[in-house]
């Protein structure tokens, strides 16, 4: 076996890295920084120390630092096998089985004793530990364990950690999609490597990480985004190196309209309607922006004293120097927050126009007939998509009007149940149903509604839809979705 | 085309999922030609497959059907079964909870009828690698052939030998092992030390609880950390309009004059036939797999 050194670098933690912390079945997300203090499980402590160390290492909390655990700790105590007893008949509920009260625990907790320590302390006092069957001494150990003991373990991110983690702490803000349901859209939509994926999501960016993680920064993701920007925190907690986010486009579902009726490039070159439309956005942006304070304007100022040393024109006055400088700082700013966007608008265009991706994902707190039926269009035939929502109704209603349109098969309405296992000896059952939560999804397949070549024997209706979805769409539409998008068009 | 790669238009050698119905699929080989028979009539491969886009509408003499672009989730509902087989729900939970992706070297014994091999080797394209170990000779050369037709060939290799007793054929190299075989707890220790010397995932699946028992035994035995034994069983639902009939209690005194309006206006609006009021709803299929097997996961630590 090769054994150098090197081998490991990349399964060390260094500073700036994304980690999640672990304790039991508690998971918590958070970045590397020095001397930033992080909060979870009710204590305080800092990641310093975790600089260097392995990844999945297990660390103890002593006065807010990490020290390493010695692997020889985690065998602990199961040693002391004592007598046990065979039932309960003779154990009565007096509240004074536990010799130590609340104070002493308190008095131990001070003077720094470990959480194994006082595991052992409060074995010893109690009166009827060993009375207690082997069974139930376990969990007392158990139960004590999760109290006082005080590792935290640091796991590399994952999806399957970070879905399980957003489940099990923020369900609301991923639309209470479950792991387990995640891992089905990832598969329906058959999310690989090199393909181009269209995803519309307001899950905090966790379903676009997880559809980034299966495409190895090999292909595209193109991100369709509602308002003013797209929303990325979850994605950030994947930690993904640079060239992944080369792959990754955003386009705004405003602008889906034009792009499949093909207005978008003419609104492109009229920097009029461009720009009203961008400054809509910027409208919406500027609270956020202003928010930020004087670091930000710091930035801009010197990075616009570097670009006036190119322009020789400067403003008259002396006195109003400053604010002219303010001014056209922030426009400069302005203009190149603009052009980058519309850089940006037009990279994805360029991805989506040729109505040929690959697969499509969708996950949010919307309606998601129409927002299916907005983005299909962008789909090449034979190509997998997956529409997820918490209520199975709004997908019945999917159902009903792809049948009804054609230009998909493979229809599926499905949710799946999730069940735990405890699997100790003698002691094996399940421990959770986890019936309803979990979401629903519908799932299907494009597909060419006519032939694919003219002339052929048998003429077959062709559907509209597929050909001109576009126009099509603009009827069935809603009115209220079609007005505002000729709003931000001018 | 290929199992790993989209492409837009059927080519001679292509391996083509002719899509009859939800429950029907059927994969062909493409050869300039070649026939199909299908229930609605004939397919001729040079015309009516050859060139054309995937996706596309074929017409046949009594109807048509469509041609899809070959996926691992299609080839699963459509493939030869030589074994019993993994589905799709539990693929796509071994798939996550492994945390595949492209790159990942897995190991994986059973291959049997390489259901799970093909999801395995979409995930950990281009630059990942399977090494799959069947140890009956001739499941093992008939999966190999297909690798082979399907283009991802230089992905997997198939090792025919007993990984109870001869592992892997690989050590210290895994990110992620899976064990499909009636007695997963002799094979372990063989995947532990397949697996990267800086750790990685294993899973193991198994129907019945008992295996699972040894199996989970074993794991803690080898070092094994966060064991997790789950179940997954998906639910389908059927898209239904049916039709409730509305009883009739005769005629009405006044007392209960509100309540007649009312059922008449809520005839008139679903204009269903007077006496049932029509509803959108789904339903689930009388009989539904209630058990594939148990998933047990686990984490090698470093060693």
């Amino acid at each position: 076996m090769a054994d150098n050194g090197d081998d490991d670098s990349q399964y060390r933690m260094k500073e700036g890295d994304y980690v999640v912390l672990k304790r039991g079945d508690i998971f918590k997300a958070a970045q590397i920084v020095a001397k930033k203090k992080v909060i979870f499980e009710k204590q305080w402590f800092f990641l310093d120390n975790a600089v260097g160390h392995l990844y999945n290492s297990t660390f103890e909390i002593h006065s807010g630092q990490l020290q390493l655990k010695k692997t020889s700790d985690t065998g602990g105590s199961a040693d002391s096998k004592e007598a046990a007893g065979v039932d309960n008949r003779n154990i009565v509920d007096d509240g004074k089985s536990q010799k130590l009260t609340r104070d002493d625990i308190e008095m131990l907790k001070e003077k720094g004793l470990k959480g194994q320590e006082i595991i052992q302390q409060l074995i010893d006092n109690s009166s009827t530990f060993k009375d207690k069957t082997e069974y139930a001494q376990d969990k007392y150990i158990k139960k004590k364990k999760k109290k006082y003991e005080n590792s935290v373990t640091l796991l590399k991110p994952s999806c399957r950690i970070l879905a399980m983690m957003y489940h099990g702490r923020e369900p609301g803000k991923i639309c209470h999609l479950r792991y387990d349901t995640l891992a089905q859209m990832l598969t329906l939509a058959n999310i690989h490597a090199g393909s181009k994926v269209v995803v519309f999501e307001t899950c905090a960016g966790l379903v676009l990480g997880a559809v980034m993680e299966r495409m190895g920064g090999f292909g595209s993701v193109v991100q369709m985004y509602p308002g003013g920007g797209p929303v990325r925190a979850g994605v950030d907690s994947f930690g993904f190196p640079a060239h992944f986010h080369h792959t990754l486009h955003e386009f705004p579902l405003c602008r889906v309209n034009a792009l499949l009726n093909g207005t978008l490039e003419a609104a492109g070159k009229d920097p009029g309607a461009d720009e009203q439309a961008a400054n809509a956005e910027e409208e919406q942006r500027k609270p956020a922006a202003e928010q930020q304070g004087s670091p930000e304007e710091l930035s801009v100022e010197t990075r616009a004293a570097d670009t006036e040393s190119l322009e020789p024109e400067e403003p008259e006055e002396p006195e109003e120097r400053e604010k002219e400088r303010r001014k056209e700082a922030k426009e400069q700013e302005k203009k190149q927050r603009l052009d980058e966007k519309r850089k940006k608008l037009s990279a994805a265009a360029a991805v989506l126009e040729g109505r040929n991706a690959d697969g499509l994902v969708i996950a949010s707190r919307f309606h998601p007939c129409p927002v299916l039926m907005g983005l299909l269009p962008l789909l090449a035939p034979s190509r997998p998509f997956v529409v997820y929502s918490q209520y199975k109704e709004p997908l019945v209603e999917c159902y009903s009007k792809l049948k009804e349109q054609g230009g998909t098969v493979n229809l599926q309405l499905t949710n799946t149940w999730l069940r735990h296992y405890q699997v100790l000896p003698n002691r094996t059952h399940p421990v959770l149903l986890m019936s309803g939560g979990g979401g629903y999804l519908l799932s299907g397949t494009t597909v060419a509604s006519g032939p694919s070549k003219p002339g052929q024997s048998k003429p077959v209706q062709t559907n509209p839809a597929q050909f001109k979805p576009a126009e099509s769409q603009s009827k069935e539409e809603p009115a209220a979705k079609r007005l505002k998008t000729m709003d931000t068009d001018g | 085309m290929s199992f790993a790669e989209y492409s837009e238009s059927i080519a001679e050698g292509d391996v083509a999922i002719i899509y009859l119905s939800h429950d029907s699929m059927m994969p062909v080989k493409v050869q300039r030609g070649a026939q199909t028979q299908t229930r609605y009539g004939v397919i001729r491969h040079s015309q009516d497959l050859i060139g054309h886009k995937y996706g596309s509408k074929v017409s046949c003499s009594k109807g048509w059907v469509h041609v899809l672009h070959p996926t691992p989730e299609l080839w699963t509902v459509s493939l030869p079964h030589r074994t019993q087989i993994l589905y799709t729900t539990d693929i796509s939970m071994i798939t996550m909870m492994l945390e595949l992706k492209p790159g990942s070297i897995v190991c994986e014994s059973g291959t049997g009828s390489g259901s799970l091999s093909h999801a395995i080797i979409r995930s950990i394209a281009p630059t990942g690698h399977l090494h799959t170990v069947e140890f009956h000779q001739q499941r093992a050369l008939k999966v190999q052939e297909e690798f082979m037709e399907h283009r991802v060939g230089n992905m997997v290799t198939v090792r025919n030998q007993d990984v109870c007793k001869d592992g892997f054929g690989v050590s210290g190299v895994a990110d992620a092992a899976f064990l499909d075989i009636p007695s997963p707890w002799d094979a372990v220790g063989h995947a532990k030390s397949a697996l990267k010397k800086q750790g990685g995932r294993v899973c193991s699946f198994s129907p019945c609880i008992e295996q699972v028992q040894r199996t989970c035994a074993a794991f803690t035995d080898h070092g094994f950390s966060e064991l997790c034994t789950i179940e997954i069983l998906l639910q389908v639902h059927d898209v239904r309009t049916v039709s409730l009939p509305v009883p009739d209690f005769g005629p009405n005194s006044d007392l209960n004059r509100d309540q007649k309006r009312d059922q008449n206006q809520t005839q008139n609006q679903n204009q269903s036939s007077p006496g049932a009021v029509t509803i959108k709803t789904t339903t689930v299929p009388r009989e539904i797999p209630g058990h594939t097997g148990f998933l047990t996961f686990a984490t090698k630590p470093r060693t």
